[in-house]
């Protein structure tokens, strides 16, 4: 039988809240922490507005030294105090510089752009001037793809794999079924998986120029993110970070770790890019697969979903990813598992997303709640006999016990988590 | 600017970079800055940009090659003041 793999310890910094008390009221409020931003304004970009985790630049001060903070670009800081707060949260102490390596520990992190800040703030205005000499030693570390994982790999002591994968919008999602895989494998006890992604104008105008993100809510930024909704208008760009503990089941039960929820499978795939699919869109049937693949993996019949947590991201592609669930799973609008986005309240964090909405979907699991899906009072007409299973505001559901979550990236790349509420055999 | 005064700056420059500030409370000329205050040696190249800026001076590789204590910088320091 293969290894069972749990999580043990979560950590997360969203736009809508930092820690998981605060993400989780966020979450059952339908709190959105979208905002408009001046500088999106004077740099004439179509959309103005966007996720941010607030009040970041005081966090990270806390958590780190004066040293260590010369190393941290927007990214690598969001996913530095992630993943501190989901080692602490699994009930380890961050080591000290001369503690032990922790062979039986790797970690998956990710980013989907990365350490754009840092390329244009610093390497391409000093390089231009002819500053090279002086731009010192931090900047490789900042903008290198393993800069993610390479930081954290350091803070936490780790000796097992630490790499940093990259898949685009499915980045997180990636992560956390590699990490699986890795556990499954038994190469490792347990991984640190996630992603992480800064907020930059450099990062999100490729996507205005694109005219993929909200260009018509600059004036309402709380209403700006519309996964599901008639009037959706492109997905608002998002940043921030979140690092899942995954544990083998018997060493955690060992240590007598607390259990968040059980992932029961995962699948990754890609479309091809063909019959429908293109770098920007995905292939429907590489998107069915992935899912079905999920749930075999899982070794669940897919009418034991209870609820999905999508990609949905509030483009033109939400309809579709509906329909493609609907087939995945061979269910109608009248059996159809609940359905929400929770990039309704934090945009879309890019390589952070899939991470940060794990977050959200075991904290669902562990304390028995579905968070709205918020600005989709006008559901799109093509998901409109699905509207009776979006969630308008936050339910209590402690019978709740498998959600489904899914990403998808540029590349036509698929990713599918399936998540078991934990319960004591 | 004397010798002193050179040692005192290069003190206050190294601090970000000690893990453990208390080490430089009983440094001296011969404190060597990699084996005695643990500093980084990726980090030196920030120290020698820091002193360029901090002194107006220059200090090209072959120079910064000879830097192992801070007496080592004190004095490299002094023959670019001159």
């Amino acid at each position: 039988m293969k290894p069972r793999v749990v999580i043990t310890g979560m950590g997360v910094v969203a736009p809508n809240g930092h820690g998981l008390d605060n993400f989780e009221r966020g979450l059952r409020e339908g709190r959105s922490g979208i905002r408009f931003f001046p500088r999106l304004e004077e740099l004439k970009f179509g959309c103005q507005i966007g996720g941010m985790p607030q009040g970041f630049d005081e966090v990270r001060k806390s958590y780190f030294d004066h040293e260590k903070l010369l190393s941290l670009n927007d990214n690598i800081g969001y996913i530095s105090v992630s993943a501190v707060d989901a080692w602490r949260d699994a009930g380890f102490e961050v080591p000290h510089d001369d503690d032990p390596v922790d062979w039986e520990t790797g970690a998956i992190l990710g980013c989907g752009i990365g350490g754009m800040d840092t390329i244009a703030e610093t390497i391409v205005p000093m390089v231009n001037e002819g500053k090279t000499r002086r731009m010192g030693s931090r900047v490789v570390e900042q903008v290198m793809n393993s800069g993610t994982s390479a930081r954290v790999g350091g803070l936490l002591a780790l000796g097992n794999q630490v790499t940093s994968n990259s898949a685009a919008c499915s980045t997180g999602t990636e992560a956390i079924v590699d990490a699986l895989w890795r556990i499954r494998a038994g190469l490792a006890t347990r991984m640190l998986a996630g992603g992480s992604e800064g907020a930059s104008p450099y990062i999100w105008a490729g996507f205005d120029s694109m005219r993929v993100i909200a260009r018509k809510f600059n004036d309402q930024p709380e209403k700006g993110s519309r996964p599901m909704s008639a009037t959706a208008n492109g997905f608002v760009p998002g940043a921030g970070g979140a690092v899942l503990v995954l544990e083998e089941l018997e060493a955690a039960q060992s240590r007598g770790a607390r259990i968040y929820a059980e992932i029961l499978g995962g699948a990754v795939n890609c479309g091809g890019q063909r019959n429908g699919g293109s770098m920007t869109a995905p292939n429907p049937e590489g998107v069915q697969l992935c899912i079905r693949g999920a749930l075999a993996d899982a070794g669940i019949s897919p009418r034991e979903v209870d609820a999905i947590n999508g990609h949905l991201t509030a483009t033109f592609a939400d309809p579709s990813e509906v329909d493609n669930w609907s087939r995945a799973l061979e269910r109608g609008p009248a059996d159809f598992p609940y359905i929400s986005s929770t990039k309704s309240m934090i945009g879309h964090c890019l390589g952070a997303a899939g991470a940060i909405e794990s977050v959200a979907v075991a904290l669902q699991l562990y304390k028995g709640f579905l968070h709205p899906s918020v600005n989709c009072e006008d559901v799109h007409p093509g998901i409109e006999a699905f509207a009776h299973r979006i969630p308008q505001a936050v339910m209590e559901y402690s019978e709740m016990k498998i959600i489904a979550k899914a990403s998808f990236g540029f590349g036509d790349v698929n990713g599918c988590l399936i998540f078991k509420k934990w319960e004591k055999a | 600017m004397d010798e002193q005064q050179i040692f005192q700056e290069m003190v206050t420059i190294l601090r970000p970079y000690v893990k453990d500030p208390a080490l430089l409370d009983g440094a001296t000329k011969d404190t060597h800055i990699l084996d005695d205050l643990k500093v980084n040696s990726a980090r030196l190249v920030d120290v020698i940009i820091k002193c360029e800026d901090t002194f107006d001076i220059e200090i090209d590789d072959d120079d910064a090659d000879q830097i192992r204590t801070i007496g080592n910088a004190v004095d490299v320091i002094k023959t670019k003041l001159q």
